[in-house]
């Protein structure tokens, strides 16, 4: 069973859509003993940084952390990327997973934030995420933070400078655009995170 | 590069997508549900449901259409009309759209804005302009455009996004459904003072349109209904079209 974390940032069902179309059985919960018994977890996630605070409080991060450290695969959608990063300048005072190493930045005043619509990646031939998709894919944003490029990085994106559109690491998933809104491409991907 | 959106307008009253002439004289076009499904495959960037009877009937969005459309559409989807509180918001995203459209609820209560962003976030929130020319400036329209709100276009626009709008939904009374162009200078207008994505609307009629509305309108993204729906103008080629003119669109999909 595959756990949508609701930390109440916003609207899940998207999510669950697109994985009950790929019949895959999956719960949106926020039930720590939920996620302890799932077998994948995802993390999705739209609106301020700020709110993943809850998720130490709930202890939602401590069972999050033990299933990843069971290597249970995880999956981090939009904020639910960023939070895998150390933190985001978005709310300075809300630590992330620090799981991959940076921070998170706001885009320049000299583009229209935040950056929303379908935009062109460039992915690395390794990703297990892209699988059997096209090089330069094209997906859908929605955000105004980004992550850095490093070396887990397996697609960048290009808006006033590159950023990390998805991030790679053993059994660890990011992505900075909405999966469960890209078309064909997106219901793709999840799936190839459904067979990891 | 961030490309251009074309977005697919399915206008539904009584659960039928129906498509007027200046906001009136409806024509039947279908079924909600097929007809998202069958412009997202032909290369929709996005779908807008608008419950055109909602305003003035008084009554909330058919969730029930809105549920079902929802069910296998994978682009965003955002749903308009009759949305008048953050528990009518709350009630359509719980269907399955990724965002909301206010028009005349917003101008009413522009506390609505910010209350409906706060809890699903500013990407969540669209706010509809139906702009009419008059003395050389824009007025804002409330009620399916039977009402004068007596605010200016541009001012609202820029309140909107500082209440925490996501996008500004801009449509010109004027062209909607003349077929005679999007009105560039309208949009122009309000994408270059806003710093959140424009969508133009209204006066769709040919690729070339789309165009020029990209170009010299500064537009974000661009919406039509009746031109998809009665095959008048396929998706494909229009992205095609854009393409071979030097824009940047989602194609191939």
């Amino acid at each position: 069973m595959i756990a949508i974390v609701d930390y109440g940032a916003g609207n899940l069902v998207s999510v669950k859509k697109a994985f009950d179309w790929l019949g895959q059985e999956c719960s949106i919960t926020a039930d720590p003993a939920e996620v302890e018994r799932s077998s994948k977890i995802v993390l999705p996630g739209v609106g301020h940084f700020a709110s993943t605070s809850s998720l130490a409080r709930s202890g939602l991060q401590e069972e999050v952390t033990k299933a990843i450290n069971r290597n249970v695969p995880f999956l981090g959608i939009c904020v639910g990327m960023q939070w895998m990063f150390s933190g985001s300048e978005e709310a300075p005072e809300t630590p992330g997973l620090g799981l991959f190493p940076g921070n998170c930045t706001r885009f320049p005043q000299t583009v229209k934030s935040p950056h929303v619509g379908w935009n062109q990646l460039e992915v690395a031939s390794t990703s297990r995420l892209f699988r059997g998709l096209t090089p330069r894919p094209f997906v859908y944003f929605t955000h105004s933070y980004f992550a850095p490029v490093n070396g887990t990085t397996v697609a960048c994106c290009e808006y006033a400078g590159r950023f990390s559109a998805a991030v790679e690491h053993e059994l660890l998933f990011g992505v900075q655009f909405h999966p469960e809104k890209s078309g064909e491409t997106g219901l793709r991907l999840l799936a190839n995170f459904c067979a990891i | 590069m961030l490309t251009k959106r074309i977005i697919a307008c399915l206008d539904v009253d009584d659960g039928r997508v129906v498509k007027g002439v200046k906001f009136t004289q409806l024509r039947d076009a279908g079924d909600p549900a097929e007809l998202a499904k069958a412009h997202s495959v032909s290369g929709a960037d996005e779908i807008v449901l608008l419950d055109i009877s909602a305003a003035h009937q008084q009554r909330t969005t058919l969730l029930d259409t809105v549920r079902r459309t929802a069910k296998e559409l994978f682009i965003p989807f955002t749903v308009g009309g009759g949305i008048r509180t953050l528990a009518d918001a709350d009630a359509v995203f719980a269907s399955g759209t990724d965002k909301i459209s206010i028009n005349s609820a917003a101008l009413a209560n522009p506390a609505l804005i910010t209350e409906i962003a706060e809890r699903f976030g500013s990407q969540a929130v669209v706010v509809a302009i139906d702009a009419k020319r008059h003395d050389g400036s824009w007025q804002a329209f409330t009620h399916g455009g039977r009402v004068s709100s007596n605010r200016d276009a541009f001012e609202w626009a820029l309140d909107a996004e500082s209440r925490g709008a996501g996008e500004i939904l801009l449509t010109s009374m004027d062209r909607d459904g003349t077929a005679a162009g999007f009105d560039c200078e309208l949009t122009r207008g309000v994408a270059d003072r806003l710093n959140i994505p424009v969508i133009a609307s209204g006066g769709a009629g040919g690729a070339a349109h789309f165009a020029e509305v990209f170009e010299k309108g500064h537009a974000d993204a661009a919406l039509a209904a009746s031109i998809f729906h009665y095959g008048l103008s396929s998706l494909g080629d229009l992205k095609q079209y854009l393409n071979n003119n030097g824009i940047a669109v989602r194609w191939p999909c």
